[in-house]
Parts: C-alpha cells; sequence; structure tokens
C-alpha cells in the first residue's frame, strides 16, 4: 500500500438493533468487518444484491452513520470519529450522489441555491461570484446554464441527477460516492451519465465509490470492485480480474445471473454497421 | 402474546401511579388549601387546624399521598370519633362538600357518561364512516362535494353552540323533545331515549364530520394501492374487491383513533353534559372545579387518565389482531 | 398457427388539462399460444399502458380505439361485467412490485383462491387443494403452511412465485408480465425468468412480457415489439430485431445497454 492511497477503511462494522414486538432484541449486522482502500483518481465499485450492506457501507463512509466498530481513514487522517470542525472539512472534500435525484433536492430551491448551498455550509465564497460559479457547475454537467433558475421539478430525471452531480462538484471534492447513482434512470440516459461521470473524473481526477447492483454498469466504470454478499466483502479485486475470472461462489452466481443479449445477435448488428 | 398483554398491563400500572402522585401533587400542593374552603367565613385558626387534622392535612405530603394510595387498596377512614366517616376500597377520596365518598358519586354518575358516550360513538360511526364511504366511491361529485363541504363545517361548530341550538329549537320552539332528564331505561325507554337523544346528536356531529373525511382519505388511498388493481385483475366482483380488498385495510387505522376518542369521553362529556344538566362525569367534573371540591377533580381527572390509557392498551391489542404485520411471526 | 391475442391499431388517450393526450398510438402484435412476446421501451413509452388494457384495467377517464381480440372475441367496448369474466380466467397479470401487489391482511393462500372461486365453482376444500398445487408448482417449499403465511413473510422472490401461482391457478391461454422482474435482484431474477419460462412451456401459455430491460427480452421473447413515446418503433422477430435493427432508436438503446462481456478502455 503506497502514498496514492485516498481512503482507508479497515474492518467496517455496522450492527443494528431493533426491539421487535414482545420486547425481543433483535441483532441485525449490516455491515461485518469490511475493509478496502480507495485510491487517488479510481473509481472502486462495491456491488452486491440488496441488503448486502453496500449503502450501509456508503452511509458510514460519508459520515451519515456511525459504524460500530473499525476505523475510517482519510488522506493519512484517521475521521472515525471527527466532529465539528474536522467533520466539515472531511465533508468538503467526500461527496454524496444519491439514487433518486428528485428525492434528494430540495424542491423549494433553484438550481443555483441548490448548488451553492454546500459552499455556504462550508462558508466557501465561490470564485468569479454566486451566478458565474453556478453556470460554470451546469456548464460541466452538461445542462443548460441559463436554466439556473428553475426548480428540480422542471427538469427530466436524467437532468436532475446531472443537478446532483454539479451540487457534488462545487466543493471540489476528492471523493466522490454514487450511491446507485443510475440505477433508477433509462439505459439511454443511464449511458449518457455513464459518460458524464468518467469525463468529470479524467477533467478532475477525484476518486469514486461507486455503490451499484448491476455489474454490467460497474464495468463501464470502475477499475476495482468489491463483491458484497451478506455483510462482508467476499471478493475484491481489479475489474478484469473479478469479472473474467471470479474466484468466490458468489461472485460467480451474481455474472452468471446477469441476463445477456445473445451474443451471436450482438455480433452481428455490430459488423451491419 | 401473553406476556405482550401482561407487559403491557403492568406499564398501565405504572403510569397511573405517575399520574397519581403527579396529579396529587398540583391539587393538594399547589392549590387554596381545602381546610380554608371548608371552613368558611366564620373562621377561626383553631378550627382551620382541627379541620386539617381531620383530613390528615397536618402530616408530611409523602403520608398523605401514601394514605391516599392505600386508600385506593385497602379503603381509609376519614376524621375520628362521631365525625369519622369510613371511605371502602377503592377510595378515591371523600368528599366533604357533598358528604359521599368520590367513588360513590363516579359509581352514580358513569352510566350517564357511558350511555352518552356508546350512543354518541354508535350514531357518529355508522354516519361518519357511511358518509366518508360513499363520498371516496363517487370521488369528486356532487354528493362528494357537498358531504365534505357540511363535514368541514360541522366539525367547526362548537359543541356548545350546537347544544344551545338543538335545545332552543327541538325543546323550546318545536316543543319535540322533553328537557333532557337522565331517566334510567328500565324506566321509560321513550322517555329515555327522547332525553339522551340532543346529548348523542350534539357529541356525534363533530365527531362524524371528522370521521367522515378520514374515512375517505383512508378509502381513496386503498383504492390508489396496487392491491387493487391486482384484484380487479383477478376478475373478483366489484362488490368482494370493495368489501374485502379496500374496506379492511382502509378502516384498521380509523379504529385506532376511534378507540382514543371513545376512551376520552368515557371520562366525561363535560360541556355538553353542562349544556343538557345530565348529571354524569362531565357535569361532575364542572361541578367540583366551580366548588373547588379537590378531592373529586382529583379523582375525575384520574379516571380520564384511566380511561385514555386504557383505551390506549385495547387499540393495541386490537390492532394486532387487525394488522397481520404487527403479529409476530 | 392460430393467433390467442390480436391488438390491432389500439390507442389509449388520456384526458388531460393541456387536451387529450396519445399515451399509446396505433399498436399493433399479435401473440401465439406458446409463445412470448416482448414489450420494451423506457419509461413514458406506454408500454405498461399497452398491457393494461388488453386487461381493460386503464384508469378511469381513458379512452381507447382499435381492436384487441383474445381468441376471435373482441374485448374493447365490452362491458366491465363481461370483461370479469375474461380477467383471471382467460388473460391474467403479474405486476413489478409483489408486495404491494398482494393485500398486506390476507394470507396468500386466501388470495389465490378467492381468484380460482371467482371462476370456478367448487367447495372451499377443493380450492385449498388447487391453491397448494399452485403454489408447489411455481417451486414454495411446504405449500401448505405456507399457503397460511401472509404476504410480509414472503421474500421478494419468493412474493414474485405467489404472484404467479395465483395469475395462472384459473390456467389462463393469456399472461401478461408488466416489468415481473425489475424490482429483483439479479440472482432472483434469473430464478423466475427460468419459472416462467418453464411453466410455460408446459402449459402452452401466451405470454407477453413487458420490461425496459432488452437483455432480459432476448432470453425469454420470440417476438419483441420496441414502443417510444407511445409508438410503436419496431416489431419483429427477436432475432431480426436484435441483429439487425431497423430503426435508429432500437439501435440507439441497444447501444446504451453496458455489457458485462465487454472490453471496456477506461
Amino acid at each position: 500500500m503506497s502514498d496514492d492511497v485516498l481512503l482507508r477503511v479497515r474492518d467496517l462494522t455496522k450492527r443494528f438493533t431493533t426491539r421487535g414486538p414482545y420486547r425481543r432484541r433483535n441483532e441485525f449486522t449490516a455491515v461485518d468487518g469490511v475493509s478496502f482502500d480507495v485510491r487517488l483518481g479510481e473509481t472502486l465499485a462495491v456491488v452486491g444484491e440488496s441488503g448486502c450492506g453496500k449503502s450501509t457501507s456508503a452511509r458510514i463512509v460519508a459520515r451519515l452513520m456511525e459504524p460500530t466498530s473499525g476505523t475510517l481513514e482519510f488522506d493519512g487522517e484517521d475521521i472515525t470519529h471527527a466532529a465539528g470542525a474536522r467533520l466539515a472539512r472531511y465533508r468538503a472534500k467526500v461527496q454524496v450522489v444519491f439514487q433518486d435525484p428528485f428525492s434528494s433536492l430540495n424542491p423549494r430551491h433553484t438550481v443555483e441555491r441548490i448548488l451553492m448551498a454546500p459552499l455556504d455550509y462550508q462558508g466557501i465564497a465561490p470564485k468569479g461570484g454566486r451566478r458565474a460559479y453556478t453556470r460554470e457547475l451546469m456548464e460541466r454537467v452538461g445542462l443548460n446554464p441559463d436554466h439556473a433558475h428553475r426548480y428540480p421539478a422542471q427538469f427530466s430525471g436524467g437532468q436532475a441527477q446531472r443537478i446532483g452531480i454539479a451540487r457534488a462538484l462545487a466543493v471540489d471534492p476528492k471523493l466522490v460516492i454514487c450511491d446507485e447513482a443510475v440505477s433508477a434512470l433509462d439505459v439511454s440516459v443511464q449511458a449518457q451519465i455513464i459518460e458524464l461521470l468518467r469525463r468529470l473524473q479524467r477533467e478532475s481526477g477525484f476518486s469514486y465509490i461507486f455503490i451499484a447492483h448491476d455489474l454490467a454498469v460497474v464495468r463501464q466504470l470502475a477499475q476495482r470492485v468489491a463483491v458484497m454478499n451478506k455483510g462482508r466483502i467476499v471478493e475484491q479485486g481489479p475489474c478484469d480480474e473479478v469479472f473474467k475470472a471470479p474466484e468466490d461462489p458468489y461472485t460467480r452466481t451474481l455474472l452468471a445471473a446477469i441476463p445477456r443479449i445473445n451474443p451471436e445477435w450482438d455480433r452481428r448488428r455490430r459488423a451491419a454497421r | 402474546m401473553a406476556r405482550y398483554v401482561a407487559g403491557r398491563l403492568a406499564g398501565l400500572v405504572v403510569l397511573l401511579l405517575l399520574v397519581c402522585v403527579f396529579t396529587y401533587l398540583i391539587f393538594f400542593k399547589l392549590s387554596p388549601d381545602p381546610a380554608l374552603m371548608i371552613c368558611g367565613k366564620t373562621c377561626t385558626p383553631d378550627r382551620v387546624a382541627q379541620i386539617r387534622a381531620s383530613l390528615g392535612l397536618d402530616r408530611p405530603f409523602l403520608t398523605q399521598l401514601g394514605d391516599y394510595l392505600s386508600g385506593l387498596v385497602a379503603g381509609r377512614d376519614y376524621g375520628s370519633g362521631p365525625n369519622l366517616v369510613h371511605c371502602p376500597a377503592p377510595c378515591l377520596g371523600y368528599s366533604f362538600q357533598s358528604s359521599q365518598s368520590v367513588t360513590q358519586m363516579i359509581v352514580d354518575r358513569l352510566p350517564v357518561s357511558a350511555t352518552v358516550a356508546v350512543g354518541a360513538a354508535v350514531l357518529w360511526l355508522i354516519v361518519g364512516i357511511a358518509a366518508g364511504l360513499l363520498s371516496a366511491v363517487k370521488e369528486g361529485s356532487w354528493w362528494d362535494r357537498a358531504a365534505m363541504g357540511l363535514a368541514l363545517g360541522g366539525a367547526s361548530i362548537p359543541n356548545y353552540v350546537l347544544a344551545l341550538t338543538l335545545q332552543y329549537v327541538l325543546v323550546v320552539k318545536l316543543q319535540i323533545l322533553p328537557f333532557p332528564s337522565a331517566v334510567p331505561f328500565s324506566e321509560d325507554p321513550l322517555l329515555w331515549f327522547q332525553s339522551y337523544l340532543m346529548p348523542w346528536l350534539v357529541l356525534a356531529t363533530g365527531y362524524a364530520c371528522l370521521y367522515a373525511r378520514l374515512t375517505r382519505a383512508n378509502v381513496i388511498d386503498t383504492l390508489a394501492q396496487n392491491f387493487m388493481r391486482t384484484a380487479r385483475s383477478k376478475g373478483l366482483s366489484p362488490a368482494l374487491t370493495m368489501r374485502r380488498h379496500a374496506l379492511r385495510p382502509a378502516l384498521t387505522p380509523i379504529v385506532t383513533i376511534f378507540g382514543m376518542d371513545f376512551a376520552a369521553l368515557l371520562g366525561g362529556a363535560l360541556i355538553t353534559e353542562t349544556v343538557f344538566g345530565l348529571n354524569g362525569i362531565g357535569k361532575m367534573a364542572a361541578d367540583s372545579i366551580a366548588k373547588n371540591d379537590q378531592p373529586v377533580i382529583m379523582a375525575v381527572t384520574l379516571l380520564a387518565a384511566f380511561f385514555v390509557m386504557a383505551g390506549n392498551v385495547v387499540v393495541d391489542l386490537l390492532y394486532t389482531g387487525l394488522d397481520p404485520r404487527v403479529r409476530v411471526s | 398457427m392460430s393467433e390467442l391475442l390480436v391488438v390491432e391499431d389500439l390507442t389509449v388517450t388520456f384526458p388531460t388539462t393541456r387536451g387529450p393526450v396519445d399515451v399509446v398510438k396505433d399498436v399493433s402484435f399479435t401473440v401465439g399460444r406458446n409463445e412470448t412476446v416482448g414489450i420494451v421501451g423506457e419509461s413514458g413509452s406506454g408500454k405498461s399502458m399497452t398491457s393494461l388494457a388488453v386487461m381493460g384495467l386503464l384508469p378511469p377517464g381513458a379512452t381507447t380505439k382499435g381492436s384487441i381480440r383474445l381468441d376471435g372475441v373482441e374485448l374493447l367496448g365490452r362491458p366491465d361485467r363481461e370483461l370479469r369474466r375474461v380477467r383471471g380466467e382467460q388473460a391474467s397479470m403479474i405486476f413489478q412490485d409483489p408486495l404491494s401487489s398482494l393485500n398486506p391482511y390476507y394470507t396468500v393462500g386466501l388470495q389465490i383462491e378467492e381468484m380460482y372461486r371467482a371462476h370456478r365453482r367448487c367447495s372451499r376444500k377443493e380450492a385449498r387443494r388447487v391453491v397448494v398445487e399452485a403454489l408447489t408448482q411455481v417451486g414454495i417449499p411446504e405449500p401448505e403452511r405456507r399457503a397460511g403465511y401472509y404476504p410480509h413473510q414472503f421474500s421478494g422472490g419468493q412474493r414474485q412465485r405467489v404472484m404467479i401461482a395465483m395469475a395462472l391457478v384459473c390456467s389462463p391461454a393469456l399472461l401478461i408480465a408488466d416489468e415481473p422482474t425489475t424490482a429483483l435482484d439479479v440472482t432472483v431474477q434469473a430464478q423466475i425468468l427460468t419459472l416462467l419460462a418453464g411453466l410455460q412451456r408446459d402449459s402452452g401459455t401466451g405470454m407477453v412480457f413487458v420490461t425496459h430491460d432488452l437483455a432480459v427480452i432476448s432470453s425469454i421473447a420470440t417476438r419483441v415489439l420496441v414502443m417510444c413515446r407511445g409508438e410503436q418503433v419496431e416489431y419483429g422477430e427477436a432475432e431480426q430485431v436484435f441483429a439487425a435493427p431497423r430503426h435508429d432508436y432500437t439501435r440507439m438503446l441497444l447501444e446504451s445497454i453496458p455489457r458485462i462481456d465487454d472490453e471496456v478502455v477506461l
């Protein structure tokens, strides 16, 4: 492990205790001893089926949830229990893009206000003024900058997700966590957003943690992948290796289950072009 | 299940005890000295001290509270010698103003309040739910708009206005009904019915309006559920679809609200009973407040708290029966 | 081959505040016995409305034009009373979200049983036997006991199995599956697709499979209808649509699909 590690997660565990009727205690381990590294400028995908603990892990890394045990180290600094100014500093470097753009954008705020909110929270003055910076952000994510004073409801799902991405970019983060960020989108829109995410990373050099259930999407974006099942990482490594020669039986099941278009048809279509 | 019920009942007892202590603190510590009130105008310090002693008010607070609680369980005696009064368990205190044990006062008046509550509840449930259902099924229709407008208006009329208006119109002007007088059912069923009719109407109006709106909203919500589409896709008759698939999910939440409303009402409908001169718990509360008859105020408070908390437990138990998702697998 | 379902020039119109809008425009397709036709499209393409129109389950206010014939009998314009006999008996439907599609207040056994009894005269005992049989057929373990369970006591995949058992309990000629695997995990999706294909092979049911997922369609459908904004973009044999799409929109859709097996240059 060299110095280019941006985020180091060690033995992350999250247990939930619920109190059922009859006052019975139920303990449920959502994340069970998860460890991984995210290097500078790379994309790490965390994949798995519903309830495998991938979103809980993401939330803990974003410090939206406290882990039961384990450590988070960002840029060489232990931020597992950071609070106050240190937490604020961390939050300025780590941003989240959520699955449902509409429910994660305040419907009563204009795009400009939404995009400037992370800066306002951090107390940073936008470079070149609010209006100019909003325009710049909107242009970067492929939105018409003249729409800065519209409300989220006036945009399509794909456009709204672009607003969510622009908001994450506003503070110039080092790590962007995409929690199923393209799952709710139609395929044609999904392809555009994936392309956008790749371009932004090329331009700015930040890292992604890409949480997804769709392995094919992950294949388009990530250099490394961690496969989760029942709260544990069952396999992690470079995408090419994991997808071509999966070692864990669960990874194999998962890969085999992905519906594929008849490769013969695919070949013929491409050849005809 | 038995463990759950036992747990809930134990919780209920603890909560009641806390309410007891709290109300005791408020009524016997923070309000005017009852001895002074009883003593009246021709009062000497000696006489006040005498009354205080006979009431046990000269003893420390905790001892007094202990007496009160043990009175609840085992009964107690007030005063001494020729003035000795025995108050049998469960003793909620003794009202020197009416020379009666508070428990006896409650036992005498509870049937009146219960009659008012039950009659009103039957009325508002039938009218409210029927109107709400019809509105939901014919959403946006002429009937829906009229009924919901009326319900909004009806829910905003204060009870005393409605009570006085009804009384003026039906009793004084048209003379269709006699003045309410809490006649026992066994004496004269017709007169009994006539004298309770107005209190029922008054109390039921507000609730019926509320329940109509609630039912309508719940049914409309349910009709939009995916399982209703499934039911239709199965080729079930509209009657079965409505009766089986829509009503139960729509009405289950109403059971909760009804349980609470009804329980609160058992603790006395203060305004309605007072306006119609019905000698129920509500009127007793009003009278005791006017006279500052502290043992009675305290008892009425405790009784209302008991009904509300017991209603809560009953509703929760009922809910586990009605909604399978709340049951434990 | 005699056609089971013939849809001709189907148009579905919704009244809106800005005037009537056609959510489905002149859509035509046929489904043969023992055949699966896939309807594919992105959100707002009108694919779900097309399937609801076949079942006569369009939301109130919607108007339809064209023709929908099931087994040679016209369905459009028939009163709801008569359509009720068709629903469940001749054509039935499964939906995207099995949890919300099942009534949480009743056991799955009762929900299957009431469907059977709505169409067949039989004793409750007989109906119960059929329910257990149906649950066995879709691979629910311990069907006698599980029939007494409520929907929330099943996993997502099992709930969809229950829905399938229910849909097939009257042995309908046509099954409409509207995004039946979209809400499920991939491994569960694979199981449900296998189950549906197997049941269809055994019973000879015609199936309309509605989805946004082209890869899923390619694994299950013999013919494919591609829809976009209510219009029929392309309709043909699956092989033709996937290997030699005639329309640019189909080509674009196919090229948008992220592929797991491709080499990707990052």
